[in-house]
């Protein structure tokens, strides 16, 4: 009996009049777990019941806990005919299972009917009692964390990375079944709502054992799909990272937004002291405690058969842009065969993070991608799902390979999706071809020594640039040149990725979101010759999508893309392809050349005018995005005494450095070379295409975009954040649909939403649209229907002053290196003592705050002799004065705010980001994971479809709030909405919707807060401190 | 190409103050999204006519559904599905709850029902505010007096409460439902100089002095209803005009105590009979409830009227008015001087505020 479940109903609120007569509600409450059912009294005649029940106690299995929701249904009672339900509410009890998140669940939750939508609140309490349970043999997974996030969630450091994990389940979708041709649509939905539920919880809970048996505890980037394959089944499925997670003691430790620029942490000297518990009073920086390691020996590889039978259409397709190289000493050589050897005894070296700590990533190959259409088949048995793992496990295997004829043994940013229509199937999976550093294949303790020694060799903010692969044995042709910061290894002339931007890489300006769309016509057809058609498509979208992205990027006079995601949608009469990324410029990559327009006929006077003209457009273009997006080094930087000077100048400094050696030559060829891109002109459909490139609009002055997590060139962040989603469908006009009709319709649609978006939002400028996740379905034959879903940022204008105040920061931290009076004092002071990192909250009080304090500003004393012997630069050190008076602003602004918060409801946050800027996550609650279906046979009475789904959004979205609220969190990270299925029948007056969103339920505390609970007595001591460090030159 | 569908649903519920304005005002999409054009937003943002399309549609949208809520403002306090910072919650509810002075005129003190509905036509025609904009307004009067009308203590108070208005709006409100509730005429063309600030004006002494809340504040109903016994009382009053020795004492102590202060001293002496007689019966009358609904059209015609036939000044006014009612505490044969008080205070107050241009 590993477990006791207490559920206690305390009142509800805000009931529907269930009673026309007497406008009253006689509500009582079911509450279910698994089989067992407990009731509360009816409370007569309220709208506003208030039961108070005793304590509901189930004793239940752990496997139970995991796969089970607890389902309470409200109910109003009548005497004469079946009680009516009034709506549901289902609780994930999973976060109560782990020590670390929720001890308890309390709060009022909208009461939800699949029909109705919400009709009130229930305020409930539960509680789990577990016991360990020691069995060897157990099923269930109690205590493996589950995060959304794809990087090492805050309050964390991984002590071990240890790779993929996966899991499919299946089932009959019971809106298939034959008993809904007699339910009510509600019965079928909530059938439907709760069969999703359990599923999600056994793959939760099988993937948790995946884990344990790894000797792992928590599975980071966790991602799970819902395939609704009509009549052949429901597959729900999950991919994951397995890491062994240890809790930061001190949450005051973490970066401030995981955004500010971590360069400088290389600069921070190697703590000698291994063992991680030593910083749980005082405030550290987790960056050194982050070792991050494989466990070389435990490789966890699921059993699948690779002989399969059925019918693989496609010849999937692998598209890599990247580079190749010479290696570097023999020493990398080792390492290099360490990491293979370790990385090759699993079956797929893939993960599902985005984001890694700062030397993690050795090089970066480029994109692999792979695409299986797929005929769906029923599900005969339930229970063995092999065909779909076999179908997942080919296409997992080709992306190996793929990643291997890169140069590479590993795929970070990997991410599987599905596209269905009727019974096709696409199944695609990307990701980004790398190679890992070997330090991470060691224990802690060896680490230190060959840390040193790589960053010897590792040149700062450019190595995951170099090509892994062999220069002469290139995998595509590509352009290669010496890196242009290091110019000791070559670099590809663009870099394409699907991870988010390393904090360590240099970019010179800010990314911009590029998008590339696509529809092509298809005929209709039946099964395999539907399946045929599709695949023989596939190619020469892979193709076009590629050119675009490319045209696009060059336009933007940027050179390498990342967080690109490319969705190839399928519908009855035509394929979809939407590819996403960020544009940028990376400092070490050649400046891209402009693109060429040449006509097929040069001896027509006019064409040749129209030519000529068309390319003043485009390098006009450039020119203009060079200067939007601040495509030049900063003056700024220059004067801080960062030498990154302009990239022209670089390379003819290059040159005339090497010009002895043999190698010029070729470095001029690639230079020259480079800006061969040529647009051949030779039909309309070039013509068309060179003109949609021209139509992309930039966004209104003071907004940027990106679809990464944080814009490069940004790192100024105010609290002020907007998480929304926008959904757009258009009908098609059927008519003598073309492929550049279609194409135009879809162009415009994307374009038009995010004006819309622009114009929406324009009272948050100067503002950044940060994760912007688009995606795009065919519900039907003419419709095409787009998903957004992003945050909206504010930034501070004052951008100069954060980067002259990173470059103090960094510069002191560079001096402290050389301080060894204080080695035996944590380093982390350094940061911690200046205003923009705030001391731990209230918890540390205990430590002498007068001592630290006194400690603190002589430290900072020390730095500054020491910045005056060491920087001659000038260091301009206002940063005390500006950085202090937004943070007053800020606590202000929270002052002001409280006394009309009297509102009971307390606010929270949702983004799809990792972190909340301005605030530290210090605890991490759980993983939301919710569906619901939503249907209506009143459709125009509910505001027509537009009503009905904003409605149903704006459920759903309070929902999930409600969630959080009553784990005790007050903001949801890495919220994603998964699905957005969307069907609608106007003539008979009816919708229906399905949605399924997931995120990392969290607490953060503002860094203000934090600082006015603990930091006021250092701080009025650090500043004079501080400030005495402006007279530095 | 036609959209089919087009939403935007933000963590934080947007509201664009603007839009709020023009639908809070009763325009059409189409005419609201003229409005802005002409506003001069699409040169300001570079926008599109499309994208104010949609953006106007979105907002509406989510007007039509917080609508429901404002109906019950502490609803939206609670309530989980929109998510609006407090600020903003205070500012939908104050801007919902906002009404015409031009309307509000039209409506005053006639009884909230179905038959006053129907002459919102008449109203909208005669305003020019938009028949739905009068709808809401005429709604929420009525909303209003239907949740307070049978409730215990202060109007204002429960007004507040269950309406979440801001100290002035709840107070303007406590006016309108006094004054439906006791059904003043407030619309004969001799009242039209009138604002409607001069009628809360009154109200609020009114409800302050000649309620049953003035001397009770335990009764059901007891700002809403004027003291019945009060207003019995007020016969008594009948002796200043009917007594000849009384009136000619009065006015002799007035003339003594005013002489060579008012510009209007001839005027006063004149008039003083038929002044005094205008006051005390209307105070006389009170207990027909025709009477009471005629109050103001007669404090203007026998006292307001005269004077500013007469050219009087505020200043003379107010001199005399408090003379005249002072005193009376000088009369020895009057023994109803509490009652006075009670109801010469509060009239004088009125007819201050009521006489002007």
């Amino acid at each position: 009996m590993p477990g006791k479940l207490k559920v206690k109903i305390v009142a509800g609120r805000h009931l529907p009049v269930m009673d026309r007569a007497s406008d009253l509600t006689d509500a009582f409450v079911e509450v279910k777990f698994g089989n067992t059912t407990f009731k509360t009294d009816v409370y007569p005649k309220s709208l506003n019941p208030q039961w108070n029940s005793e304590w509901f106690k189930f004793e239940v299995d752990d496997e139970d806990l995991q796969d089970e929701p607890l389902q309470i249904t409200v109910l109003d009672h009548d005497t004469y005919s079946a009680n009516d339900a009034i709506g549901k509410v289902y609780i994930d009890i999973d976060p109560l299972l782990y020590s670390e998140a929720a001890t308890v669940i309390s709060g009022w939750f909208p009461i939800y009917d699949t029909i109705h939508g919400i009709r009130g609140e229930i305020n409930v309490v539960v509680k789990v009692d577990l016991f360990n349970d020691l069995n060897r043999f157990r099923q269930s997974s109690c205590g493996v964390k589950f995060f959304c996030t794809t990087s090492i969630p805050k309050c964390y450091r991984a002590v071990i990375i240890h790779g993929f994990v996966e899991e499919l389940v299946v089932n009959e979708d019971p809106e298939y079944q034959w008993i809904d041709r007699i339910r009510t649509p509600r019965a079928s939905n909530e059938a439907r709502q709760r069969l999703i539920s359990l599923m999600s919880g056994e793959l939760q809970r099988k993937i948790g054992l995946k884990v344990l048996e790894m000797r792992g505890n928590a599975v980071v980037g966790y991602l799970q799909c819902f395939d609704l394959e009509g009549e052949s089944g429901l597959v729900v499925r999950a991919i994951g990272t397995a890491c062994t997670l240890d809790k930061l003691s001190s949450p005051a430790a973490f970066l401030p937004a995981c955004n500010s620029p971590s360069k400088e942490m290389k600069e921070i000297p190697f703590n000698e002291d291994p063992n991680p518990n030593t910083h749980s009073s005082g405030p550290s920086t987790p960056l050194k405690n982050q070792t991050y390691s494989f466990s070389p020996s435990k490789s966890y590889s699921r059993q699948s058969s690779s002989s399969d039978t059925d019918l693989s259409l496609t010849p999937k397709t692998g598209m890599g842009s990247g580079s190749a190289g010479k290696e570097g000493g023999p020493f990398k050589a080792l390492l290099r065969q360490q990491t293979q050897s370790a990385l090759e005894q699993r079956e797929f070296p893939f993960f599902t993070l985005t984001a890694f700590p700062p030397g993690f990533l050795v090089h970066v190959g480029g994109v692999v991608s792979a695409r299986s259409v797929k005929l769906l088949d029923r599900i005969h048995n339930p229970d063995e799902p092999e065909t779909r793992d076999a179908w997942w496990a080919e296409i997992r295997q080709e992306i190996k390979s793929h990643a291997k004829a890169l140069g590479c043994h590993a795929v970070v940013g990997y991410s599987e999706s599905t596209s269905i229509c009727e019974e096709v199937c696409i199944l695609s999976a990307s990701g980004t071809a790398a190679v890992l550093n070997p330090r991470f294949l060691q224990d802690g303790t060896v680490e230190g020594c060959l840390e040193q020694r790589l960053e010897e060799n590792l040149p700062a903010g450019c190595g995951f640039c170099h090509i892994p692969y062999d220069e002469l044995n290139m995998p595509f042709p590509a352009h290669l040149t010496y890196c242009y910061n290091c110019r000791k290894q070559k670099v590809p002339d663009v870099l394409f990725t699907t991870i988010d931007l390393p904090t360590d890489a240099t970019v010179i300006g800010k990314g911009c979101l590029i998008q590339a769309r696509l529809c092509r016509l298809k005929k209709k057809a039946q099964a395999e010759a539907n399946a045929t058609a599709i695949s023989n498509l596939l190619p020469f979208m892979e193709y076009e999508v590629h050119t675009q992205l490319m045209n696009k990027l060059k336009l933007k006079g940027m050179n390498a893309l990342f967080g690109l995601r490319i969705q190839i949608t399928v519908g009855e009469n035509m394929l979809m392809g939407l590819a996403s990324a960020t544009g940028v410029y990376l400092a070490a990559l050649p400046t891209p050349g402009g693109i060429q327009i040449a006509g097929k006929t040069p001896n027509d006077g006019s064409y040749e005018q129209h030519i000529s003209h068309m390319q003043k457009k485009i390098n006009d273009t450039i020119a203009k995005n060079k200067e939007l997006y601040e495509i030049n080094p900063p003056i700024s930087e220059e004067i801080i005494g960062s030498p990154i000077p302009e990239p022209r100048q670089r390379s003819r400094l290059l040159r005339s450095q090497s010009e002895s050696s043999d190698e010029v030559t070729e470095l001029d060829l690639s230079h020259g070379k480079k800006d061969a891109f040529v647009l051949e002109i030779d039909d309309t459909d070039a013509m068309e295409d060179v003109h949609s490139l021209l139509t992309d609009v930039p966004p209104p002055s003071g907004f940027y975009s990106c679809n990464t997590e944080i814009m490069p060139g940004i790192n100024n962040w105010t609290s002020e954040i907007q998480m929304f989603t926008s959904v757009r469908v258009i009908r098609l006009s059927s008519l003598n649909l073309t492929n550049h009709a279609l194409n135009k319709n879809f162009n415009d649609l994307c374009e038009n939403l995010l004006k819309s978006l622009y114009f929406k939002l324009r009272s948050m400028i100067p503002c950044c649209l940060c994760h912007v996740n688009f995606t795009v379905s065919l519900p039907e034959d003419e419709l095409i229907q787009v998903t957004v879903t992003a945050v909206a940022i504010t930034f501070d204008k004052n951008q100069a002053l954060q980067t002259t105040k990173a470059h103090v920061e960094k510069s002191l931290q560079r001096a402290s290196t050389d301080n060894e009076e204080l080695l035996q004092f944590p380093l982390e002071l350094c940061s911690d003592s200046l205003p923009s990192h705030p001391f731990p909250p209230a918890k540390a009080t205990s430590v002498d705050y007068s001592s630290f304090a006194d400690r603190c500003s002589s430290w900072i004393e020390l730095i500054k002799l020491k910045a005056q012997t060491i920087r001659r630069g000038s260091i301009k050190t206002t940063v005390t004065v500006e950085k202090t008076s937004p943070m007053g602003e800020g606590n202000f602004r929270n002052r002001s705010a409280a006394p009309c918060a009297n509102s009971t409801v307390g606010v929270v946050k949702m983004t799809p980001l990792s972190f909340i800027p301005g605030a530290k996550i210090t605890k991490y609650l759980g993983i939301i994971n919710m569906f619901f279906i939503r249907e209506t046979t009143s459709l125009r009475e509910e505001g027509g479809v537009s009503g009905f789904l904003h409605a149903f959004i704006a459920e759903v979205f309070a929902m999930v709030r409600a969630h959080v609220a009553a784990l005790g969190g007050n903001a949801v990270v890495s919220y994603i909405m998964k699905q957005c299925v969307f069907m609608e029948n106007p003539n008979k007056n009816q919708a229906q919707c399905l949605i399924n969103v997931s995120g990392d339920a969290v607490v953060f505390a503002r860094e203000s807060e934090l600082e006015v609970v603990s930091t006021q007595q250092p701080a009025a001591n650090c500043q004079p401190a501080c400030t005495g460090g402006e007279v530095t030159t | 190409m036609t959209s089919e569908l087009d939403i935007f649903v933000g963590n934080t519920t947007l509201i664009d103050e603007d839009v709020y304005r023009l639908w809070l005002d009763g325009y059409s999409v189409g005419d609201a999204v003229a409005l802005r054009v002409r506003s001069g937003i699409l040169e300001q943002t570079g926008a599109t006519a499309a994208v104010l399309q949609s953006d106007t549609m979105d907002h509406y949208r989510t007007f039509h559904m917080l609508e429901r809520l404002l109906h019950a403002p502490p609803k939206l306090l609670h309530q989980l599905i929109y998510q609006i910072p407090p600020s903003r919650q205070a500012l939908l509810i104050e801007r919902y709850y906002a009404f015409d002075e031009a309307f509000v005129r039209e409506v005053l003190g006639k009884k909230l029902s179905k038959g006053t509905k129907k002459d919102l036509d008449d109203i909208s025609t005669k305003t020019g505010i938009t028949l739905k904009s009068c709808r809401r307004q005429f709604d929420n009067f009525k909303r209003v007096f239907k949740v307070v009308e049978e409730m215990r203590g202060s109007l204002v108070d429960n007004v507040q409460q269950h309406f979440l208005l801001s100290d002035r709006l709840a107070r303007d409100y406590a006016a309108i439902v006094f004054f439906a509730n006791n059904r003043f005429e407030t619309g004969k063309k001799k009242l039209q100089y009138l604002s409607f600030g001069d009628f809360a004006f009154c109200a609020e002494l009114m409800i302050q002095n000649w309620t049953l809340g003035a001397v009770d504040s335990q009764v059901d109903d007891m700002d809403m209803d004027l003291d019945k016994e009060f207003l019995q009382d007020l016969k008594e009053l009948k002796v200043l005009v009917a007594d000849k020795d009384l009136l000619d004492l009065h006015k002799s102590l007035v003339c003594t105590a005013l002489r060579g202060k008012l510009g209007v001293f001839s005027e006063m002496e004149a008039n003083f009979k038929n002044l005094s007689r205008g006051l005390v019966n209307v105070a006389t009358k009170l207990t027909h409830n025709k009477d009471v609904r005629d109050l103001f059209v007669d404090l203007v015609e026998k006292f307001v009227e005269p004077c500013r036939s007469d050219h009087w000044p505020l200043s003379d006014v107010r001199l005399f008015l408090n003379q005249y009612s002072a005193s009376v505490h000088s009369l020895d044969g009057f023994r109803h001087q509490a009652l006075w008080d009670r109801y010469m205070g509060t009239l004088r107050g009125c007819l201050l505020r009521l006489y002007h241009d």
